[in-house]
């Protein structure tokens, strides 16, 4: 028999992601939106738009800003905030470092990934932010395979694997002491090109670095860095001028592109489709260690 | 694209980890990167093969106790749909965790050894699926080469299972034959088993009609949050945000909000699209009624002809999760749909033996991982329906006031 009454995939996970982001307006007072410039969070930020609308986004975008920025993340941020009408609360990373909070890492691969978690930390604490949503995925990387919707933080912004609650059905738990907090993912059952197909359904705007464009880059550890003002160079390495895109943004730093003619959101999800590496091949922060994002989390990384 | 929720349990050595590495190395759900780490590993292991299992590796911690410690979810899609999988460990110390998995699952994967046939494990894993209402279950028949691919062995087992599942409320269940190792029957119909005539395990998972696992007749809607835009164009709007758990509701229905009983009509069912004529399960939308009532957060909205139990007194199914027993007389959070009371377990009406679904009567000290029958008593009355009925409204998690954490899982029974 014909059944009419089914969701697809896509529309199956923004119905959950909806509820999960209205769960945390429903349980927390102070929520917020850990706000990256990236494709996951500006998904997470369309799905909040979508679970109040007609009202506005009822809590505060946070960013925490490396000071190692594309310039063109900024501007996106900046426009989106402008459009929706809600409040951005930036935490900085070059605060924290003069205020002697974080100290700067040295030499050529330096990056202030690992200094983000201080500032963001910091921003929970003194903006006294109960639940920050972010758009972690469980596909991404396996320390996060076991991450939970509703992920608990002790009160000094660790995660403790062995302690996470049980969630069944779709019932959460967002008790909590004073001082902890929580981390929310909406959209933790979100592969990648679950993610790309959405942005293209919703004709979702991202920062044009995602898109295929001419930009000086160096071929460092398997991906195209970016030059910007913080690069420093190595002897045998030497600019070029490359047609590419990137996969993931985070810092300039640390955000390797690859060569790709993907200038349309289409050719993207074809890409994407086509693509036999994870996204996160291109982050030089999660090659570090064999378990460097479960160190990272531990320390209250997003 | 339609999406599969499924779980699996299982033991170190039944090849669940490989069965999983099969699915998603076979259907190409794998990437350059993450097989090149996995190539490695295997020959720092000396081992011959590439160890598939290597794939559904777990954290530094587990690895260092050797165990797995929670549920991992994994993702894996073909042009047909996409599928989640629960993947929990099987040891009768995680039955919570094979509960967790198991709540949210359209099917379980049961695996079974061929040489061993159907032992504790299996049976425990297969009542936790019927316990928790998965509508179907797939039984793979594993390491089918090791025992030449005995259309014979196969046969017993299934005999075996059979006539077990006498005592399961599972209405759909399959056998497939399978050598996880080498991928018969996973995702291509193996050249090894010509006897065997039914789909392969993917081609099973792709077609298996879950249309109707959703509740579409009993309408539910528990009331999330309400909003109330600030602003001169919508100044007397007021939607209640919720995700339908059951039933349709369509503009112009009779309904009554619960538990105040009043009744109403719905005016408009919202969404960021714009209004839609109706909403069904798992639909997130918000609701107008035409009239002005006043309702929050763990109401319910339901239609008129056909409404849910509203009661203090609650008879459940709870599988405790936390390391401490429940302390007598004791008061807990009671979270069902969105709503939230306190409750106490007045009575453990008995115990069941998981292994063997067996009551026991004579025990009744609730311990981590028991599954008991329980009375419950709340301050304020509860809106739910069987669980056998609805999953969504018949279900609930009790948290421990004292330290917050979620210390049981229930199913109501009437």
């Amino acid at each position: 028999m014909y059944n009419k009454y089914y969701l697809t995939n896509l529309q199956e996970l923004e119905s959950e992601a909806i509820y999960v982001i209205r769960e945390v307006a429903a349980q927390f007072d102070r929520p917020a939106i850990l706000f990256s410039g990236g494709k996951d969070s500006i998904v997470v930020t369309h799905l909040a738009r979508k679970a109040f609308y007609p009202a506005k986004i009822p809590m505060p975008l946070i960013h925490i800003d490396t000071g190692h920025n594309f310039p063109e993340t900024m501007e996106f941020r900046d426009r989106l905030v402008a459009e929706l009408g809600v409040q951005l609360i930036v935490g900085s990373v070059q605060e924290s470092i003069n205020k002697g909070r974080a100290v700067e890492e040295q030499g050529i691969n330096a990056s202030r990934n690992e200094l983000q978690i201080v500032s963001l930390l910091d921003a929970i604490e003194q903006h006294k932010i109960d639940a920050a949503m972010g758009g972690a995925r469980r596909d991404e990387e396996k320390a996060r395979a076991k991450e939970r919707f509703f992920s608990h933080r002790d009160e000094f912004g660790q995660w403790d694997p062995k302690n996470q609650r049980p969630e069944l059905w779709n019932i959460f738990n967002g008790r909590k002491r004073m001082g902890e907090h929580f981390r929310v993912f909406p959209i933790s059952n979100w592969t990648e090109m679950d993610v790309w197909n959405y942005i293209l359904q919703e004709n979702i705007p991202i920062p044009s670095l995602y898109f295929a464009h001419h930009r000086e880059a160096v071929w460092r550890d398997g991906t195209w860095l970016p030059n910007s003002e913080f690069l420093v160079l190595r002897e045998s390495e030497k600019i070029e001028v490359k047609y590419m895109r990137f996969r993931t943004l985070g810092d300039i730093t640390i955000t390797g592109g690859i060569e790709s003619d993907a200038d349309t959101l289409e050719k993207i999800v074809m890409e994407v489709s086509a693509t036999r590496s994870t996204e996160r091949g291109n982050r030089s922060d999660d090659k570090r260690s064999d378990t460097s994002m479960e160190d990272r989390k531990k320390q209250g990384y997003f | 694209m339609e999406l599969l929720r499924f779980t699996t349990a299982g033991s170190v050595d039944d090849g669940k980890s490989t069965l999983i590495g099969r699915l998603l190395y076979d259907s190409k759900s794998i990437f350059e990167d993450q097989m090149e780490a996995v190539k490695q590993s295997s020959e720092r292991k000396g081992l011959q093969h590439v160890d598939l299992s290597l794939l559904t590796d777990g954290l530094r911690s587990e690895r260092e106790q050797g165990i797995t410690i929670d549920v991992a979810y994994r993702y894996f899609a073909t042009p047909k749909r996409k599928f989640i999988i629960a993947d929990t460990p099987g040891h009768i110390q995680y039955t919570r965790n094979m509960v967790t998995g198991a709540s949210t699952a359209n099917v379980a994967l049961v695996l079974i050894d061929a040489r061993h046939g159907v032992i504790e494990q299996t049976c425990r894993h297969s009542f936790i699926a019927s316990l928790l209402k998965i509508p179907h279950i797939i039984v793979c028949v594993n390491k089918m080469d090791l025992v030449d691919y005995s259309e014979g062995t196969f046969n017993k087992v299934v005999e075996q299972y059979h006539e077990f599942a006498s005592k399961l409320d599972i209405m759909d269940i399959r056998y497939i034959p399978i050598s996880a190792l080498n991928g018969d029957n996973v995702v291509n119909h193996s050249q090894n088993m010509n006897w065997y005539r039914g789909a392969s395990l993917l081609d099973t998972l792709e077609t298996l009609h879950i249309g109707s696992d959703q509740n579409h007749l009993d309408a539910r809607f528990p009331v999330q949050t309400v909003i109330r835009p600030h602003a001169d164009e919508y100044h007397d709007y007021r939607g209640y945000a919720g995700r339908i758990a059951g039933g349709i509701f369509r503009k112009g229905d009779s309904v009554t909000i619960l538990p105040s009983g009043l009744t109403s009509k719905i005016k408009l069912i919202d969404t960021f699209q714009g209004p839609v004529d109706e909403a069904f399960p798992p639909m997130s939308v918000s609701i107008c009624l035409e009239d002005d009532i006043d309702i929050s957060r763990g109401d319910m909205i339901v239609k008129n002809n056909n409404q849910p139990e509203v009661g203090q007194d609650i008879d459940a199914l709870i599988c405790w999760m936390a390391a401490k027993p429940p302390r007598p007389g004791a008061k807990y959070y009671l979270k069902s749909t969105t709503r939230e009371v306190m409750a106490i377990i007045k009575e453990v009406v008995y115990k069941i033996d998981i292994n063997t679904m067996q009551r026991l009567d004579q025990d009744n000290d609730i311990k981590m991982n028991d599954m008991a029958r329980v009375r419950m008593r709340t301050t304020r009355p509860l809106i739910f329906d069987e669980y056998r009925k609805n999953r969504i409204t018949g279900s609930l998690i009790l948290i421990d006031e004292t330290t917050n954490e979620t210390v049981a899982a229930g199913t109501i029974h009437s």
